[in-house]
Parts: C-alpha cells; structure tokens; sequence
C-alpha cells in the first residue's frame, strides 16, 4: 500500500467507463457530479478511496466512479464496509445507501456502524420511495402515501434519519440536498474530515415515482421560509432577510422558530455542531413537520469521540508491540497450557 | 464427623501414613461420568480430571453434556450437567458408550444418569442432596439410596457436602464457598481412586483463585480431604491404575475441538503470512472458537463481535476484499442467515472461511446437543447456482487440520468454505500430539500488483488457468481500481453483463472452478483385504466408526472403513472405491443426507443408518448394526 502523497487529480480521473444508467432526471446525477468534482480537492489517491453500496438506485453509484468499489446485498454495506475499514486503516471508505437500504432492510447495521463510530462515510441518498423495485412506500415516505403497495395509503409512520442517527449516537450528521451542488460539496468536505462515522442524509428526488418530494425546499417562492441553513458558531435565522429565527423557549425541551421582530437578539440561539449533549441536535431534528416546513439544513452534529477503528488497532499495536516472529510465536501458542512429553 | 475433622487437620499433605495399604488394581480402560447440577462444577471437575489423566499418559477423549439453560431450577433433571472421560492404556476413538463410574452429586443427577450405567457399575453419590425436598423435585417416591433399587450396583453413599464443609471449618472461609468446594472433594476421592498426579490441579487453583488465597487453600483442602478419605475410608477397598498408553513420542496437550479449530485458525493466518479477521455474533456451540481467537492479536487476529450473523459476515467479507484472511464463526441458525452473503461471496470470488459448529435443529432445536444435519444447507443452501467448497473435521484435534486445509482452498481458489464441526467434536477433547509449526502447510498467495491483459489492462474476472481463479486485487493497488458486485459478471472484464450466453458460462465456471480443487483422495482402511462392506462416514462419526470397525475386527469380522474429509469436491476416486465393495453403509446423525448424495452421485444404493438423538452414536450400536449388514451380504 502505498503512502499518502498528495495527488493533482481532476473529475474527470473519478469518471469510470461505464455508461451511467439512472433515469434522465434522477437526483442521483448531481449527487454523481457533485461527488466527482468533489473527490480531487481531498488529494487522496483513486486506488486507496472505496465505494460500498447496497441495493437501490442509489447503490449503483461506485459503479460510475474510478475508484475500488463494491456493490454489494441489500442492507449490508455498513457490515462489509465495516470489514474493511477496521482491517484498511489506509483507506478511505465510503457508503452509499438509499432509505430503503438504509433503514429498512439495513437498519441494524446503520445503527450499529453509528454505534462503533466506525471510521466510514455514510450518504443516505432519501427520496423516500422505492424507486428500483417501481415506487413502493419506504421507511421515511410520509403516512398515508398512496402507492403501489398501499393503494388506500400507508400505515406506518415515518423515520426522521437525522433523528435516528442521533438516537444511534453518531459522532457527526448531516443533511444536505441533491440540487445544492455547493452546499451538497461543503457537507461531503466536512464528512470527509470527520475520524469516525459521518453521516449525511441527502434529500434526492425521484422523478419518477415521487416527483417534487422535496421541492418546496428549492422552489424560490417557498425555499426561504421552508430552509434553515445551519452554520456553526452562527445565530440560527433563515427566511427573506432573516425574518425567523430559532429559539429555546424556557421549560421546553424543543426548539421554536419565532419572528425576528418578535424576540430578543440575546434569545436567538446560536448553532453549535460540536455540543456534547446530543439533545441540542435532537431537538433541531424535529423542527420540521412533514410538510417540511423549518428543515434545517447543514451540519446538526460534529464531535470527536475515538473511532472503533483506533480503538481496535490500539489494541492490536499493542498485542503487537510484544510479537516475536510470527512462526516462534505460533509454535509457542500451541504448546502453552498444560502440556507433557512422551519420549 | 470427627473422624473427617481429623482428616482435615491433615489437609495440605497427601499423607498414606499411619493407614495400611490398599490393594492396586490394574485396568486397561475406565470411563467416568461426573453429573451434578449446572451450578455444581462438574464441567470444572472433569477438566481437571481429564488433565491430571493426560499428564500421566493415557490416551483420553471426553464429552461433556450440558443444558441449555445456564442455570436451569437447582436440583432439577433440566438442570443436570455432566462431563464423561475415558482414559485407556491403548489408543481410543470415543468417550465410551456407557460409563464404569457415576458420580452423582444430586437426585437429579443420579435419576438422569442411571440408566447408562451397566449394573455393576459403580456409584459415587453425594448422600447430602439425598433430603425429601430434592427427592420429590425429581419424582423420587422412596429414597434410592435406602430402598433396593440401586442393588444391581456398587453404591459408594458419602457425604461429599458435610464432610467438605467439615474439612474446611478452620480456614476462613464462608460456609457457601466451602460447599461450593465439594466438587474439588469428589475430583480428590476420584483422583485418589484412580491414581492421578494431582500437581496440575494445585496449579490451577493458584492460578483460578489468585486473586483470592482464601479459596486457593479452600479448594486445596477440599481436594486432599477426599484423597485422604479414600485412603482412610474402609468404603473403597481397592484403588486402580491404568498405566499409560503407548502413544508417539513427543510434546501433547488435551484440547477440545473449539480450542483447536481456533489454533487451526491462527496458524493458517501465520502460514499465509495474512492478518485474520473474523466476524462473529456468539452462538452455541460455536462461542469458544470466539473467545479463543480475540486473544490472539499479537498474531495478528481481530475480532469482531457484529450486531448479527449477517453483519459477522459482511464483516468477514469487507476484511477478505481489503486482503486479509476473512472468516465467520457461526452454528447452523447462523448459516440461514449468513446465506445471501455467502451467494455474493460465491459471484465475488474471494477467499472466506464459514465455520458451522452444528446443533440439533431444525430452529433453536438443541443448541447444546450435537448433529450432522447441516450437510444439505452446506452443500445446497444458497439462491442460484452457488457451489462453495465443503470440508469436515472428524475430531477434536482434527478441528485444527480441518481449518488450515479450509483456509487452504479459500485461499488458493478464491472461494468460500464451510467448514463443518460439531458439538461433539466442539465440545469433546483429546490429547494432540503438537505439530511442528514449519511442518504446516505454506498458505501464502499473491495479490495482483500489476494488470494481467496481453493489452495491460487489467481484468478483474481473467482466470489463472491452472486454479481458474480470479486476481485478488485488494484496494490500494495502484492502477488497478474496479468495481465488483452482486450483479452477474462478464468473462474476464467483470463488468456487469445481461448477456444470456455470459450468464450460462459464468454459471458453469463457477460450478467448474469447486470441482477442480485438489484434493486428495480418500483412503480405505481395511487391513485384511477381504472386506465385502465399506462403512463411509463423515464428520464427528470417525470416533464411533473407527472404534466400531476395531471391534468387529479383533472378532474377525472383516470390514473396510472410509472416511470423507472433502464434502465438496469429493475426492476424485471415491467412485472407484465405493464400486469396490458389494455394500456401502453411511451411518449419518441426520435422516441421511450424505446418502443422499452419494445415491444421485455414484447410483449406488447405500444404506443409510441414522439417528437424531442429540448424541453420538455409541459403537456397540454401529457394531451391531455393521455385523448385521455383513452378515447378510
């Protein structure tokens, strides 16, 4: 394996030569583009970046970039991805998955790679439908969505990612969205310098079965007073020339969006990714209501906290640190205990 | 109980002053059986015995019995644990069919046990349990102890709780600890009885109870206070021995199957010169081999304990793409759910071992009882057309061969491998004459470094033509990134192909590329030449088998024994051999799976004997069975 020597590689170095196959329109070619363009600024080589994926569209994605990459089984990217990185400190690895990948059939490995703080970056790619198998409801589609599957309307409630991340004890999370090419890159930068589990919900529309799921957050017309933009170290305000704010209502355990006219300067909060207690995010989380009215945007939470992967090798280095050669040291293994000689 | 007292006071000494000597017997073979509660050491117990034994040299095999429940209602049958050893002055093959002695701590123990024991078997029961109370927990109406009903058999009734807590009444220690030590009584009336060295057990407790000198000395008492009741007792006559065995020259340790397969492991990531990662979730009876493994780092081992079986296996695999030596440990549940991974891992085409310590199934069947039938869900159990290489380990120590040969193909052709085992052989132990770690087998194989195209290109499905298996280019390879996945493959470029003619080859290359592993062939034994009946087993069945064909044999009785090491692919002359003999009989713990296969394989049509007891055939029972079959050829 070879030492990290910055490198001068351009998109184009990321593109594969394979011909890319989402339907025109999908969310996924700006998160692909977005992703290529990206991947020179952080000056690692192609061969030591990695790609693993479930099942989904969005699962397709280390087919179309020039990198090492692994399509695997439905659910299981985190696991396998999790192999890796534990075993290839060296790489960088990445995890692409969808809501359904992620959340459903994956859900326990998601929860557990946040657990471990298992050095991997994770992009849950949400359009809150199943696009592969032809637009059944998905764990984040919102109740009562009418679909194939459910032509009455869905049952089930939602998931919040951002929330279930949290609850998972991630070190960082983030949300971003498909069309935002610049804010979309600023949260990958920030994902990418993160030791430890990042993970970033990106909100991609599928034209074909769940058209427009995200459009009032790009719509000019409502995108202000529907998108809050999360800076850390910044006061929380958002909407034409800053009209709402966010505050913290005393006795409350939420967060409440106010009219700027209407508080204090002092009672604005201001935005702290690196807080400890993971309540603060939390209750970012659930500003919005499923009309998506109040999503915030950008980094929720970013601390350190030692990845699983330096713990493990810790302790590896320091069995290590004892090893003689490796053949003594077996043969020395296999007669300990009680053992006896018959000559 | 004075008299013990006085015993006590001798504790810490194994003094044969002042007591005449007692007559020595000599025997050539015993088998003891420890049973107690869960609660009450016996696996402890036996341990120690079936080390004390090796240390002398006898050849040894053990089987422990134990519920699954870690702490099933004290004094109760589901709660009876128990450890059988047999140790002989001659090479064995099983843990004995039926036990010579009982040691019966409880009721429970005894109403479990009984029935195995031959009349005129010896009984060692702790009087003390024998009260009212445990008696009607087990359906006792009358005591046994003081009816007949136990007259077929020599009783030893002692009183190993009171007379333990009466041989430690001076030392300090509460009265709980000292009936907790009455195991380390019976292990020392046992050891007494039959000659054992003791210097081991001493050590052990130092090193158990380190941290506690209260109980070192506790236990260290308890253990000479039954030494010096048997000696001072007029209960037990005689004492044995069973003088050595003649075994090869050489260093040994008694080890159990798990311990073994884990060593197999470790010395197979040596021998590759590849750091071992396995993935695990814990599972009876599968957990030692974890347990085992994560205190190897110095070797180069991780281990990690996943969220679930299939994350212990995607862990697996992630670790075998990045290079390293991959595996998963798991028991039969665990395949069921490690299958789709295992599918990916037959379309990747990369090395990865899975270890299925069988159960009794189906579902949570047994989880501590043992069974072969797994063999159809190793060989078959996947989606699509996804053979895998299928090996099985016959014996404790075989454990450690059986993983290094899985290592070996996974290694060498790319693919995964079950490796098979189960609680018998998991569970069981024996001495194992220790190898010479340059002796092993070399595991090494090399990455792609370079492309591999007359073009230089480089493509990621060109197979080495003699092994047909494909490059392990693992990431950080410069020059030679790829993309790898689920979806069906082109020939040789890897890339995804829908192609109907490229699928029907890919399919009928990966079935090619399993049948194409070397292995070697089967042997037979069958010394006299004139066997008309094969006995083929697979598996844990070597033991009974062997043992069972020894028998016949020292009578006359012509037989020929072969046993399969390679489940898939099968050894290239095992047609021929099977033409050979007018009768083949494959005795199965499983409703006749290999059977099965050897029917659809080599159109012969075997007898199949079987059985789904939880428990290993016994080889008075094959021996039965084989001279019948004989008998009528």
């Amino acid at each position: 394996m070879s030492n990290a020597v910055p490198v001068q590689l351009s998109a184009k170095d990321f593109k594969s030569d394979q011909e890319v196959r989402w339907c025109p329109g999908c969310g996924d070619y700006a998160i692909l583009a977005a992703m290529q363009t990206f991947l020179p600024e952080l000056g690692i080589p192609r061969e030591r970046t990695v790609f693993v994926s479930g099942i989904g569209c969005s699962s397709r994605f280390p087919y179309y970039l020039n990198t090492y990459g692994m399509h695997s089984i439905h659910g299981r990217a985190p696991a396998i991805a999790t192999g890796l990185s534990v075993s290839r400190p060296d790489l960088t690895v990445w995890v692409v998955t969808g809501d359904g990948d992620a959340l459903s059939i994956g859900g326990n490995h998601l929860i557990h790679a946040l657990r471990r703080n298992v050095n991997l970056k994770i992009l849950l790619f949400n359009n809150k439908i199943y696009g592969l198998t032809k637009g059944q409801y998905s764990p984040t589609s919102e109740i009562g969505k009418i679909t194939k599957s459910t032509p009455t309307g869905s049952s089930d409630a939602p998931f919040n990612p951002i929330s279930l991340a949290l609850g998972a004890e991630a070190s960082f999370v983030a949300r971003t969205i498909d069309s935002d090419r610049k804010h979309l890159q600023s949260v990958l930068r920030q994902a990418a310098e993160h030791q430890g589990s990042a993970f970033v919900e990106i909100y991609q529309n599928c034209n074909i079965f769940n058209d427009g799921a995200f459009e009032v957050l790009k719509d000019p017309e409502t995108r202000d007073d529907y998108l809050i933009r999360l800076e850390h170290g910044q006061p929380i305000t958002f909407g034409k020339d800053g009209a709402h704010v966010v505050t913290h209502p005393a006795g409350s355990f939420g967060l409440a969006v106010r009219e700027a006219g209407e508080v204090d300067a002092g009672e604005v909060l201001t935005h702290d990714a690196h807080a400890e207690d993971p309540a603060y995010a939390f209750a970012l989380s659930r500003l919005a209501g499923p009309d998506l009215r109040h999503t915030p945007v950008g980094v929720f939470r970013s601390v350190r906290r030692p990845s699983y992967d330096e713990l493990v090798r810790n302790q590896l280095d320091a069995a290590k640190a004892k090893a003689g050669e490796p053949e003594a040291d077996l043969a020395a293994l296999l007669n300990s205990g009680d053992t006896w000689t018959i000559l | 109980m004075a008299e013990h007292r006085e015993g006590a006071g001798q504790a810490g000494q194994l003094s044969e002053h002042g007591h005449p000597a007692k007559e020595i017997h000599q025997l050539d073979r015993v088998v003891i059986r420890f049973a107690g509660d869960s609660g009450d050491g016996m696996q402890l117990t036996g341990d120690r015995f079936t080390s004390e034994t090796a240390q002398l040299g006898n050849d040894i095999s053990t089987l422990p019995n134990f519920p699954a429940e870690i702490r099933a209602p004290a004094g109760t049958l589901p709660g009876v644990s128990s450890f059988q050893v047999a140790f002989a002055d001659y090479d064995i093959l099983t843990p004995g069919d039926a036990p010579n002695v009982l040691v019966a701590m409880n009721p429970a123990a005894l109403k479990a046990n009984i029935a195995d024991l031959p009349k005129g078997g010896t009984i060692i029961v702790n009087t003390d349990e024998f009260t009212k109370r445990n008696l009607a927990k087990v359906g006792y109406e009358t005591n046994p102890l003081e009816d007949d009903s136990l007259a077929g058999w020599d009783v030893h009734k002692v009183g190993l709780t009171s007379m333990t807590v009466g041989a430690l009444a001076e030392l300090p220690v509460s009265k709980k600890d000292a009936e907790r030590a009455k195991n380390m009584f019976a292990l020392g009336l046992l050891s007494w009885l039959y000659s054992r060295p003791h210097e081991s057990t001493m050590k052990f407790l130092e090193r158990k109870f380190a941290a506690r000198p209260e109980l070192v000395a506790a236990n260290k008492a308890a253990f000479n206070a039954g030494w010096n009741f048997g000696e001072t007792t007029e209960g037990f006559a005689v004492r044995y021995e069973v003088p050595p065995a003649q075994m090869a020259p050489g260093n040994y340790r008694n080890i159990t199957g798990n311990a073994a397969l884990a060593l197999g492991l470790v010395a197979a990531g040596v021998k590759a010169k590849l750091p071992v990662l396995l993935g695990a979730y814990p599972i009876t009876p599968a957990s030692d081999i974890l347990h085992e493994l994560s205190k190897h780092k110095k070797l180069g081992v991780t281990t990690v304990q996943a969220e679930d079986e299939i994350a212990a296996i995607g862990v697996a695999l992630g670790a075998a793409y990045g290079g390293a030596l991959g595996i998963t440990t798991t028991s039969g549940p665990g395949v069921a759910l490690k299958s789709e991974t295992i599918s990916l891992a037959v379309a990747l085409e990369l090395p990865l071992v899975i270890v299925d310590v069988q159960r009794a199934g189906p579902s949570t069947g047994l989880p501590t009882k043992t069974e072969q039938a797994d063999l159809n869900m190793a060989l078959y159990g996947r989606h699509g057309e996804a053979p895998v290489a299928v090996v099985a380990a016959q014996s404790p120590v075989d454990c450690f061969h059986a993983a290094i040969e899985a290592c070996r193909i996974a290694l060498k052709y790319r693919t995964p491998v079950i490796l098979l085992s189960d609680g018998y052989v998991a569970n069981g132990s024996e001495p194992w004459l220790l190898p010479e770690v340059s002796e092993l087998p070399d595991l090494q194989v090399e990455y792609a470094t370079g492309p591999n195209g007359d073009d230089g290109k480089f493509y990621p499905y060109l197979r080495d033509p003699e092994t047909m298996a494909r490059p392990w280019a693992v990431p950080g390879t410069p020059g030679l990134e790829h993309r790898i996945g689920g979806l069906e493959k082109a020939d040789k470029t890897g890339d995804i192909s829908y192609d109907p003619a490229n699928h029907d080859f890919m399919v009928r290359t990966r079935a090619a590329r399993i049948e194409a592993i070397d292995v070697p062939d089967v042997e037979v034994e069958d010394p006299s030449g004139e066997a008309k009946v094969l006995v083929l087993g697979w598996g844990s069945t070597y033991g009974p088998i062997g043992a069972a064909s020894r028998a016949l044999r020292q009578r006359g009785v012509n037989v020929a024994q072969a046993h399969l090491r390679h489940l898939n692919p099968l050894p290239k002359n095992l047609g021929e051999v099977l033409a050979s003999y007018d009768k083949v009989v494959i005795p199965e713990m499983n409703l006749g799976q290999l059977a099965h296969v050897i029917r659809a394989r080599f159109l012969i049509d075997v007898v199949a004997y079987n059985q789904v007891r939880g428990l290993p055939f016994t080889s008075t029972q094959l021996e039965t069975m084989l001279e019948e079959v004989i008998k009528n050829v």
